[in-house]
């Protein structure tokens, strides 16, 4: 199991956004969340890629452990040695991308593996160059991302993560920022991510998307998992009133 | 007097005014950041310092604190201040600008959007590396033209110096000016402030360029 989500509980303030969530991934699949704004599914990415601490609950990547119930039955975080090894299993594509606008889109994808893995350069160069193909953004390598549209500056993004190996790769609604023209060419990239068997949990509201790419789709609202399943049961039959409701109003637009 | 025995005259002040200048700069820019990093701490005491600091260097003349800095010691501890005048307006000019210095780096650093460290979080980079490698970069570009501008006030504000008697290139045209009834030493400082301060704006604008090639 790559990812192992339980029981997770997060609030902010008063209001509760995780209510009891658990979830796990295994090695090669491609699990979609879906559901309304609010509905806790950012937070949920956020707190599987520890930018948002649990309340409670537990998380293991690969086996290991990050996050443990305490003495007090809180969340209890491992130390900070162990959580950086952790952190190497996973990456993260943000809805802004968020790319380093002072470094050019190769340097953007260099820099972590060289800076924080260590890795030879001449090695790692080698295999930024491969993603950037695969990204079709060769002939982009030496531009600044104020220089790309949207669409090619999310792919960067991405090459950027994937750059780190991970285990897993995130993504937070990578195409809600886009143009609906920009958004096709994002998704390919994913799509063709699935095909090689890459680990993914993707937070999205392309629901034709969802659809046809994942293994398994979630659906939360109010920070609880309705429902879940093979994608086919959740768009063509789903189980929950509240499920067929959102799927609806979805299709109304 | 002739022009060249006011020019030499002068000359010797304007290399005073420039060594206050560049020594304010070399002590003030580092020393705004240490300030800005302490204004920014997690510990609220250190933060309520840095605020009152900034507070008092802000709200009160430059050339009450030259004044303060020089004479200070005297009255406070009975120490003896000879040979202390170059050393006490350079402290008072450098914990001044400090003061400005951080507060524009602040404002820099506020505008980094959350998700250039969010990136740097997850990618890794320790908390050195964001700073220095992903943060600092961007900062140094938003904050050129507010340093600009604090540097041009900083060429003239060195005419403060006069206030502990120092011979900068001002207070020895007013000199000149009173012992000669003349009005040419003033036209002089004049054009020595404004060609100084074309050359800061000028090299500026190149640094400015320099970091031009991404928005």
């Amino acid at each position: 199991m790559v990812l192992e989500m339980k029981n997770i509980r997060k609030s902010f303030g008063d209001v509760e956004v995780l209510k009891d969530i658990s979830l796990h991934v295994d090695e090669g699949e491609v699990v979609s969340v879906i559901g309304p704004s609010g509905s806790g599914k950012s937070t949920l990415l956020r707190c599987a890629t520890f930018l948002e601490r649990v309340d409670r609950g537990e998380i293991r990547y690969m086996d290991t452990p990050a996050v443990t119930t305490g003495d007090d039955g809180r969340a209890a975080y491992v130390g900070a040695a162990e959580l950086k090894q952790v952190k190497r299993y996973f990456g993260l594509v943000f809805q802004q991308f968020n790319l380093f606008p002072h470094y050019s889109v190769l340097k953007n994808v260099m820099d972590a593996p060289i800076h924080v893995q260590k890795r030879p350069k001449d090695e790692v160069r080698a295999e930024a160059e491969a993603l950037l193909e695969k990204m079709d953004l060769t002939h982009r390598a030496d531009a600044y991302p104020c220089q790309l549209s949207g669409g090619q500056q999310q792919r960067v993004a991405i090459a950027r993560a994937l750059a780190l190996k991970p285990e897993i790769l995130f993504f937070d609604e990578p195409t809600s920022a886009l143009d609906p023209e920009l958004t096709g060419e994002v998704l390919k990239v994913i799509r063709q991510l699935a095909e090689d068997r890459m680990t993914m949990v993707v937070v999205t509201h392309e629901m034709p998307f969802a659809r046809a790419v994942s293994n398994r789709v979630i659906f939360m609202d109010r920070g609880v998992i309705v429902e879940q399943g093979d994608p086919e049961k959740v768009f063509g039959a789903p189980e929950q009133e509240r499920t067929r409701q959102f799927l609806r109003n979805y299709q109304r637009g | 007097m002739t022009l060249s025995t006011m020019l030499s005259t002068m000359g010797a002040g304007m290399l005073r005014t420039c060594g206050i200048f560049f020594l304010t700069l070399l002590f003030s820019l580092p020393l705004g950041m240490i300030v800005m990093l302490l204004r920014r701490s997690r510990f609220p005491v250190v933060q309520w310092i840095m605020k009152i600091y900034i507070a008092v260097m802000r709200g009160t003349p430059l050339m009450l604190q030259l004044l303060a800095w020089y004479f200070g010691p005297y009255y406070l501890f009975g120490w003896s201040i000879r040979g202390y005048r170059f050393t006490a307006i350079i402290l008072g000019f450098s914990m001044n600008y400090a003061a400005y210095f951080a507060e524009i780096y602040r404002g820099g650093i506020e505008a980094i959007p959350a998700g250039q460290y969010e990136a740097a979080e997850v990618l890794g980079y320790t908390h050195a590396q964001t700073f220095f490698k992903i943060i600092l970069p961007q900062v140094v570009k938003t904050i050129l033209p507010s340093v600009t501008n604090e540097i041009i006030t900083l060429v003239k504000d060195t005419s403060l110096a006069f206030t502990l008697a120092y011979n900068e290139m001002f207070s020895l045209a007013k000199q000149i000016a009173a012992s000669q009834t003349s009005f040419t030493p003033f036209l002089i400082a004049g054009v020595f402030y404004f060609v100084a301060n074309y050359v800061v704006a000028f090299a500026m604008e190149r640094v400015e360029k320099a970091f031009d090639y991404y928005s």
